[in-house]
C-alpha cells in the first residue's frame, strides 16, 4: 500500500515508481486525494504494464493497480 | 506514456490565443500573460514596491484564479488543503519571482517571448531546464515538503477572496491604487478583455493541469511528456499570431521588456526551474492550485509578492536594453545587488533542497 495522500505531483507518482521499480508487485494499492495524482499514476501504471481500477474512499481516491 | 493529451493541447492553444490579443489589445510586447511580471505590478499597485513603470492591478491574476476556483468546483475539485511547509513555500515564492524578475519574465512569458523571436528567451530556457534538471536530482534523493493536510474551506479559498476583494476595489476605488504612468505598467488590454479571457484561461488550466515546469520536470522523470504539449502548444499559436500580426522580431538585440546579459539570464531561470519543481509546479500552476483549494500554493503566491517588492525595493530586477541619447546599444541586464542576489538565490535553493532530503538510517 502507499499512501500519498496530502502530496502534490509529482510526489504521489514517484512513491508508486519507488515500489514498482523495487519490488514489481502483482497488485499495488495507492491512496491519493490529488485528482492530478489519480491521472499520472495511471499513466504511468499503464506504462509499466499495469491496469488500474479507481474507485472513491470518502474523500480519497484509491487506485488498484494490477500487473497484467 | 507516448499518447498526445488533445486537451492539454487546446488549453496551451487558447492560452497562446489569448496571450496574442491581450498583447494586440494593449498588453506590452511579449507579454500577453506574465504570472511573474503581473504579480509584481500588483505589488507595487499595492505600494509594497515603489518602482513607478510597474504598478497595475492586473485583471489577468484576478481571472486566472476564479477561472480555476470555478472549475475546481464545477468538476468537484476543489478541496481546501494546507499545512504542507508553508514558510519554506513562502520563501522558495519569493526566490523564484527574484529570478524572474532577474529574467524579466515567468516560464509562460519565457514561452512568449520565444514565439516572439526574442533568442534571449532561448539563453532562459536552457537555464530553466537545467534548473529543473537540478531539482529532479533532489526529487529523486527524496526530497519532499511534507504532506498537507485537510483544512478550513476559508483556508482554500483565501486567495480567490483576496484577488476578488483586489477587484472589486480596483472598479469601485481605483485611485485607492498607484498607477504607472509610462513603461509597462501603463500599457493594458481593457479590464473586463483581460479578465474574461484570464477567466478561460484559468478554468482550461486548472482543468489540463496545464504547468510550464512541469513538461520538463514529467519528461525528464517519467519520460511523461503529456504537459510538454501544452508548452509546444502555446508556442505554436503564440508564434501564427506573431507571424500574421507583424510582430515577429528574430534575435537578441532590441526585444521588447528583455535584456541580453545571457549569463544572468541562464542563472536567473535556473533558479525559477529549480524552485518550481520544489515547489511542484511554475508560478501559473501555484495560482491555478491557489484557486483550487490549497492553502500551501495561496503562501507561495503571497510569496511571489514578496519577491517582487524585494526585487524592486533593492534593485534586483532586470533592466532592459535600451538605445541611449548617443545613439548607442547599451545592454541592460542586473547590477551588484542583482548578481548577489542570484548566487544568494541559489545557495538558499540549495540549503532548502538538502535540508528536507530524508535522513539517513543508522
Amino acid at each position: 500500500m502507499v499512501d500519498a495522500r496530502g502530496l502534490l505531483c509529482p510526489m504521489p507518482v514517484m512513491m508508486v515508481r519507488k515500489e514498482v521499480l523495487a519490488t514489481a508487485p502483482a497488485v499495488l494499492e495507492v491512496l491519493v486525494d490529488d485528482p492530478c495524482a489519480v491521472e499520472n499514476i495511471s499513466r504511468f501504471a499503464a506504462s509499466q504494464g499495469y491496469s488500474v481500477a479507481v474507485s472513491e474512499q470518502g474523500n480519497d481516491v484509491k487506485l488498484e493497480l494490477t500487473k497484467q | 506514456m507516448k499518447k498526445v493529451n488533445w486537451f492539454v493541447v487546446l488549453a496551451g492553444a487558447a492560452v497562446g490565443l489569448a496571450a496574442v490579443l491581450l498583447t494586440f489589445l494593449g498588453n506590452p510586447a511579449n507579454m500577453g500573460f506574465c504570472i511573474a511580471c503581473f504579480l509584481r505590478d500588483i505589488a507595487g499597485a499595492c505600494g509594497l514596491h515603489s518602482a513607478a513603470p510597474v504598478q497595475y492591478v492586473r485583471p489577468e491574476i484576478i481571472g486566472l484564479v476564479l477561472g480555476a476556483f470555478v472549475m475546481s468546483v464545477a468538476a468537484k475539485e476543489f478541496r481546501a488543503k494546507a499545512g504542507s511547509s508553508p514558510a519554506v513555500r513562502f520563501v522558495l515564492g519569493a526566490l523564484v519571482m527574484i529570478g524572474a524578475l532577474v529574467f524579466l519574465g515567468c516560464p509562460l512569458r519565457m514561452v512568449l517571448r520565444l514565439a516572439g523571436g526574442d533568442l534571449n528567451a532561448l539563453t532562459a530556457l536552457l537555464g530553466f531546464t537545467a534548473g529543473i534538471f537540478i531539482g529532479t536530482r533532489f526529487l529523486n534523493k527524496g526530497f519532499s515538503l511534507r504532506r498537507a493536510y485537510d483544512a478550513c474551506a476559508a483556508e482554500g479559498t483565501v486567495l480567490t477572496a483576496v484577488l476578488t476583494g483586489l477587484g472589486v476595489l480596483f472598479m469601485l476605488a481605483p485611485a485607492l491604487f498607484k498607477m504607472s504612468e509610462k513603461g509597462p505598467g501603463s500599457m493594458h488590454a481593457p479590464v473586463l478583455a483581460s479578465f474574461g479571457m484570464a477567466l478561460i484561461v484559468g478554468a482550461l488550466a486548472q482543468k489540463s493541469r496545464l504547468c510550464m515546469a512541469g513538461g520538463i520536470r514529467d519528461g525528464i522523470l517519467f519520460q511523461d511528456f503529456k504537459l510538454l504539449y501544452g508548452f509546444i502548444a502555446i508556442f505554436a499559436v503564440t508564434l501564427a499570431g506573431n507571424l500574421i500580426l507583424g510582430s515577429f522580431k528574430l534575435g537578441f538585440h532590441s526585444q521588447p521588456v528583455s535584456h541580453s546579459a545571457h549569463l544572468w539570464n541562464f542563472l536567473g531561470m535556473v533558479i525559477v526551474g529549480w524552485g518550481s519543481v520544489l515547489l511542484g509546479g511554475c508560478p501559473l500552476r501555484q495560482l491555478i492550485l491557489a484557486g483550487s483549494g490549497n492553502g500551501d500554493s495561496a503562501v507561495t503566491v503571497f510569496g511571489m509578492m514578496a519577491g517582487a517588492a524585494i526585487a524592486h525595493n533593492f534593485g534586483l530586477a532586470g533592466s532592459a536594453d535600451s538605445v541611449n541619447e548617443a545613439g548607442q546599444y547599451v545592454v541592460g541586464g542586473i547590477q551588484t545587488n542583482g548578481q548577489m542576489a542570484v548566487l544568494i538565490a541559489l545557495a538558499a535553493l540549495l540549503v532548502i533542497s538538502l535540508v528536507h532530503l530524508p535522513k539517513k538510517e543508522h
